[in-house]
């Protein structure tokens, strides 16, 4: 069990140079999310029109696993429709359980695969995505 | 004290993890258990294991003086007046929640005052809102300093005449502060109110005389002091415990039952619902043993020693931030790196060999006030050494270098 297994440039770059950080309009979709076992906390938006997510940004604060993760989301789902976003999610949950080692549609994320490796950072990782899918599902409730 | 003989004893220390021989700098969270401890739960099992309380047959008997010999023991312990005043829980957390649902409940109303302070875990907090919300009384914090230590003024000026129940922790599992639970207890008193204290972190660590500081009731919990998990007591003065109504009922607790009214066993089995933690009880007695053989004050210079040369070394760190108070610190040391998150931190450690913990430490209120979100933690115990820390201090500084410019 190496270190840079777990803390690749990749992972490091996402979390000391976070994409989308910040925050949109107050009028956009906002999911507050933590855990409680750690102190994480993030504020994830999502601003959805006509089905597809336009924008993601999160603020918050936490270690580098689950900063880096947030912020490889809100690159992933850049685009999408929300029913993509939702396939995204389940199957980033897969991927942080080792089921899955691919991750065609946003490289980066392949780096968390060393996250498989130490169990109890699982859910550090699965963060950001919980508020993806708490947000979308909520908003397809609607 | 000879810390290596001591080491020798805790058989869980003596293998590698991750690579490396393991230190285990967690003891707050949950202690090892020595050999005597283990011994003395297995042996339970193999020859005297029976229920407690009924049988008739020689198991019976020997179960049951087992489980009272525990009793016994943890009220010497203590400085209890009488085994009576002792209620065995699965914890400090049982413990406490005995005395907020029976005492406060039935003691609290609209106007009256719970007195707690912010440094308390959630343990020593949440039970208290819950009777303040159910009862109407107010809930009130004591002033924290900067440090996050209590001063006495502070404590006068919060408890008034309308404070029905203080509830105070002894030593602060974040901070390694010792509170003056003795004066704190004297002024909850001068004003007729009742001093409830949280002896999670102190028990393992110091000598407890619970008569000595005339508190009215000590919660403590087994597993952080050498015995095993889901064991604990309550400690309570006799007349208020004989006053109390129990909150679990049936099983070992019932002295007749009719179809429409019962009546419950004297103190303390009134409060012992069900078939009590028998073989945790052994292992407790069988910690108590182990600990006064080394004597509590050993334990608490070594521990004291050990947490100033730690407190030194970690200073010298350049980006360390260490919480609490410099002086008067029970073995623990709480910290942060600039720029590296506890839970890295604790990662990089892990991967070391060494287990810190990393997060709230249940305690999320005082994380509001020392600003900060999760912080990393160092506790030490008996079988620690210097050596010990200078592994954290390595590891510590090789977390920097791997933050700072490892990534390659």
């Amino acid at each position: 069990m190496e270190l840079d297994d777990l803390y690749r440039r990749v992972i490091m770059d996402h979390y000391k140079n976070p994409r989308n950080r910040g925050t949109l309009d107050e009028d956009a979709l906002t999911i507050n999310l933590n855990n409680p076992t750690c102190g994480d906390r993030i504020t994830l938006q999502l601003q959805v029109e006509d089905g597809i997510v336009k924008q993601a940004k999160f603020t918050g604060e936490g270690c580098s696993i689950s900063m880096s993760s947030a912020s490889m989301m809100t690159e992933a789902v850049h685009g999408k429709t929300t029913d993509e976003a939702l396939a995204l999610a389940a199957k980033f949950s897969s991927f942080i359980k080792g089921e899955v080692t691919e991750f065609d549609e946003l490289e980066d994320i392949e780096a968390l695969s060393g996250v498989t490796k130490f169990p109890a950072r699982i859910k550090c990782a699965t963060l950001g995505w919980n508020a993806l899918r708490k947000g979308i599902e909520h908003q397809q409730q609607q | 004290m000879n810390v290596q003989a001591i080491r020798e004893q805790f058989p869980i220390l003596h293998q590698t993890i991750n690579g490396h021989p393991l230190v285990y700098l967690d003891s707050a969270a949950t202690s090892q258990k020595p050999r005597s401890v283990i011994d003395a739960v297995a042996r339970y099992y193999e020859h005297d294991n029976a229920n407690v309380h009924r049988g008739v047959h020689t198991l019976g008997s020997r179960a049951t003086d087992a489980y009272e010999g525990a009793r016994e023991k943890t009220a010497k312990f203590l400085n209890a007046a009488s085994p009576q005043e002792i209620i065995f829980t699965r914890g400090t957390t049982t413990a406490l929640n005995l005395v907020a649902s029976s005492y406060a409940r039935a003691n609290c109303g609209e106007g009256d005052e719970i007195v707690i302070t912010q440094m308390e875990h959630h343990s020593n907090l949440i039970p208290w809102q819950q009777v303040a919300k159910a009862t109407g009384a107010a809930l009130k914090y004591i002033p924290l300093q900067k440090d996050g230590s209590i001063r006495l003024e502070d404590v006068e000026a919060t408890i008034t005449d309308r404070t029905k129940i203080v509830s105070v922790m002894y030593v602060s599992n974040v901070l390694g502060v010792v509170n003056p639970i003795k004066e704190i207890t004297a002024i909850a008193h001068k004003h007729g109110a009742k001093m409830v204290v949280d002896g999670a972190q102190s028990t393992p660590h110091m000598k407890v005389d619970v008569r000595d500081l005339d508190c009215d009731f000590y919660a403590f919990s087994g597993h952080k002091m050498c015995a095993p998990t889901g064991i604990g007591a309550l400690y309570g003065k006799k007349a208020l415990l004989e006053a109390m109504e129990p909150i679990e009922f049936g099983g070992e607790m019932i002295d007749d039952v009719g179809l429409y009214e019962s009546t419950w066993k004297e103190l303390p089995w009134k409060f012992e619902g069900g078939t009590p933690i028998i073989a945790g009880a052994v292992g407790l007695g069988a910690a108590i043993d182990f600990l006064n053989e080394i004597g509590l004050d050993e334990i608490e210079k070594h521990e004291h020693q050990l947490a100033a040369y730690a407190y030194d070394r970690l200073g010298t760190i350049e980006g360390i931030s260490i919480f609490g108070p410099v002086h008067d610190r029970v073995g623990l040391v709480t910290f942060m790196l600039d720029d590296v998150h506890p839970h890295d931190v604790a990662t990089v450690l892990d991967t070391k060999g060494i287990a810190v913990r990393a997060g709230h430490h249940c305690c999320q209120p005082l994380m509001r006030f020392l600003n900060v979100s999760s912080t990393a933690r160092a506790s030490f115990y008996l079988y620690n050494t210097e050596e010990d820390v200078d592994r954290l201090i390595d590891g510590l500084q090789q977390t920097k270098e791997f933050f700072g410019y490892g990534i390659g």
